[in-house]
């Protein structure tokens, strides 16, 4: 039913979906920031952002006032505060990398959804994902392009050419190379398991979900409970990975002002904000497929069944829409978990940051890869 | 259409190689090596070795320059200050250039392609291929290179670590962290010095 898409010319094809890309990502990422303040205004018992509203949406009689409440309008404001403010370039800095920096942190962060299946549908009895590029290395490539993430922090720490952004940069770059290492341990053993002996080998996300919806006791079991650990540590180098509370020491702004973006203001420190919210989404979409069954609703119940139940199975729309919904409805649980664990747990101190990585998680990803390479061999024998 | 993007790819890659070298800040260095690089694994997709160039954009282009990075800004290195060419530097550059024409002139004379057109699928393609590859074929080769880097690393821990005995009980549990050792190491410079890295 989409044929007629794929008839279209590269040179239209490529734009719209790169425009698709930002039009997703961009709203997500400013409903990100609103759900932020609101869910810390909940969090520390205060009403949060409760007064912004354009006057002509305020003559509407009963909706307008719930709506100021929930501080919708907020959003709008900041993001046009954020357009239209003045733009400040210091004059100590290196401009060209100053500049640059922020641009290079939209890179990565816009590139990996790409990778990211969001839903699947059934056309002539196969199931096939939605996503804008399938390729045969999925995950390997969401973690190679998300580790160019870190140049974006790198370079707008050193050009800064100040001591705090320095500093936040240099802490930047140790801790997320320090995390890569577990992060990608940790989900060797979810592949081990999906790459049983016989299959054609495979790195894609797709494929893991597809594990996760088969018949039978563990083959429609979720990963998060047949591999907790694995989860556990994925868990922490994510928010490892995308500088989320209590990882920030990039940006601590107790000890270092506002880390390694102290010196930007206006959009460009906007689009620093959005980029980090870009990687806690396509990170939270990420862990949903790997560990939490993808857009299954539940363990041993595939969406393909449900689908079959409420009649839509025939029609690729609907049952694609459907299963777009349950997956971004689990990737805002998941956010909102974000969110919760940052308003929380206190920041970990510096050392205390390399310690965990290298003295505890590292050990206890290889020791947990180890361990599921033994036990898988064992149960698919 | 990929002959043209070869061709661009080819001239990107070498333009970034010259300027790790011509640039005088090592920063920019780092960042022209990191361009090379994300080239390279252009030119893997170009041969359909997706996996190759997921890697390497992986391993090299985000691990290993960024740790590039991180020492340069750790140890404030700056350059410019030396002479660019002594007698000796001059010499092996003279060597190596004649070696590298000689190896580029045998090369372009004497080297044919096989007449069969190469496999469809590379071997670099597919995960499967990759790794049946690499656990059958190449096994020995990929264990001593593995062996080398962990003696490799094993010397950098050597090296670079101070074993000095322990002074007293208390004092033995507390170790010092990473950076404090990492400077000491390779910056001689008097506390208090170390300055945020110049600008060109």
């Amino acid at each position: 039913m989409f044929d007629f898409y794929f008839h279209l010319p590269l040179w239209i094809r490529m734009p719209a979906q790169g425009l698709a890309v930002i039009l997703v990502l961009f709203p997500l990422a400013a409903a990100c920031s609103m759900a932020e303040r609101k869910i810390c205004a909940w969090i520390q018992g205060r009403p949060g952002p409760n007064r912004t509203i354009p006057p002509w949406i305020a003559w509407v009689p009963v909706i307008a006032p719930i709506l100021q409440h929930l501080g919708v309008f907020q959003l709008a404001a900041d993001g046009g505060k954020f357009v239209f403010k003045e733009d400040p370039v210091p004059g100590h800095v290196n401009k060209f990398y100053f500049i640059l920096s922020p641009i290079l942190a939209m890179i990565p962060a816009l590139t990996t959804v790409a990778i990211v299946p969001f839903g699947a549908y059934l056309s002539e009895g196969r199931l096939v994902p939605i996503m804008l590029a399938n390729v045969d290395i999925g995950l390997l490539a969401v973690f190679a392009v998300s580790s160019l993430g870190v140049y974006s922090v790198i370079l707008a720490g050193w050009a800064s050419n100040s001591k705090y952004p320095f500093l936040g940069s240099v802490r930047a770059s140790a801790q997320l190379i320090s995390y890569e290492l577990s992060m990608t341990l940790s989900v060797l053993p979810v592949f081990l398991w999906v790459n049983a002996p016989g299959g054609h080998g495979t790195l894609s996300l797709f494929d893991v979900v597809q594990s996760q919806s088969q018949p039978g006791f563990l083959g429609g079991l979720w990963f998060i409970v047949f591999m907790p650990l694995s989860a556990f540590i994925f868990l922490v180098a994510l928010f490892a990975e995308t500088n989320r509370q209590p990882f920030d020491m990039p940006e601590s702004e107790a000890d270092l002002v506002g880390g390694f973006h102290t010196e930007y203001g206006a959009f460009k420190w906007s689009l620093f904000f959005v980029a980090e919210y870009c990687h806690m989404i396509v990170g939270s979409g990420v862990f949903v497929l790997l560990f939490l069954g993808g857009w299954n609703p539940l363990p041993w119940l595939p969406l393909a069944t449900v689908a079959d139940w409420l009649g839509l199975a025939g029609i690729p729309l609907a049952m694609g829409v459907l299963g777009i919904v349950i997956f971004l409805g689990k990737v805002a649980a998941f956010i909102f978990f974000f969110m919760w664990v940052r308003w929380t747990l206190p920041r970990f101190r510096y050392d205390q940051v390399m310690k965990i990585g290298w003295q505890r998680l590292l050990p206890l990803a290889i020791a947990n890869l180890i361990f599921y390479a033994l036990a898988i061999a064992v149960i698919q024998k | 259409m990929s002959a043209l993007l070869f061709n661009f790819l080819a001239v990107f890659i070498v333009a970034c190689a010259a300027g790790v070298v011509l640039n005088r800040n090592a920063v920019a260095s780092a960042l022209c090596l990191l361009l090379s690089l994300v080239g390279v694994a252009g030119l893997f997709v170009q041969l359909d070795a997706f996996l190759l160039a997921a890697l390497l954009v992986f391993v090299y282009a985000g691990a290993v320059v960024a740790l590039f990075l991180f020492i340069i800004m750790l140890l404030d290195m700056q350059g410019g200050d030396r002479k660019p060419f002594t007698g000796l530097t001059l010499a092996a550059g003279t060597l190596a250039f004649l070696l590298l024409a000689g190896g580029v002139f045998s090369f372009a004379a004497h080297a044919r392609l096989p007449a069969t057109p190469a496999p469809a699928q590379a071997a670099g393609a597919s995960l499967q291929n990759y790794a049946e590859l690499l656990f059958t074929t190449y096994l020995l080769p990929v264990e001593v290179v593995g062996f080398l880097l962990l003696i490799a690393m094993l010397g950098v821990i050597v090296l670079s670590k101070k074993f000095e005995p322990e002074l007293e009980p208390g004092a033995g549990s507390q170790k010092p962290d990473v950076r404090s050792q990492m400077s000491d190491a390779g910056n001689r410079k008097p506390e208090g010095s170390q300055e945020i890295p110049n600008h060109p």
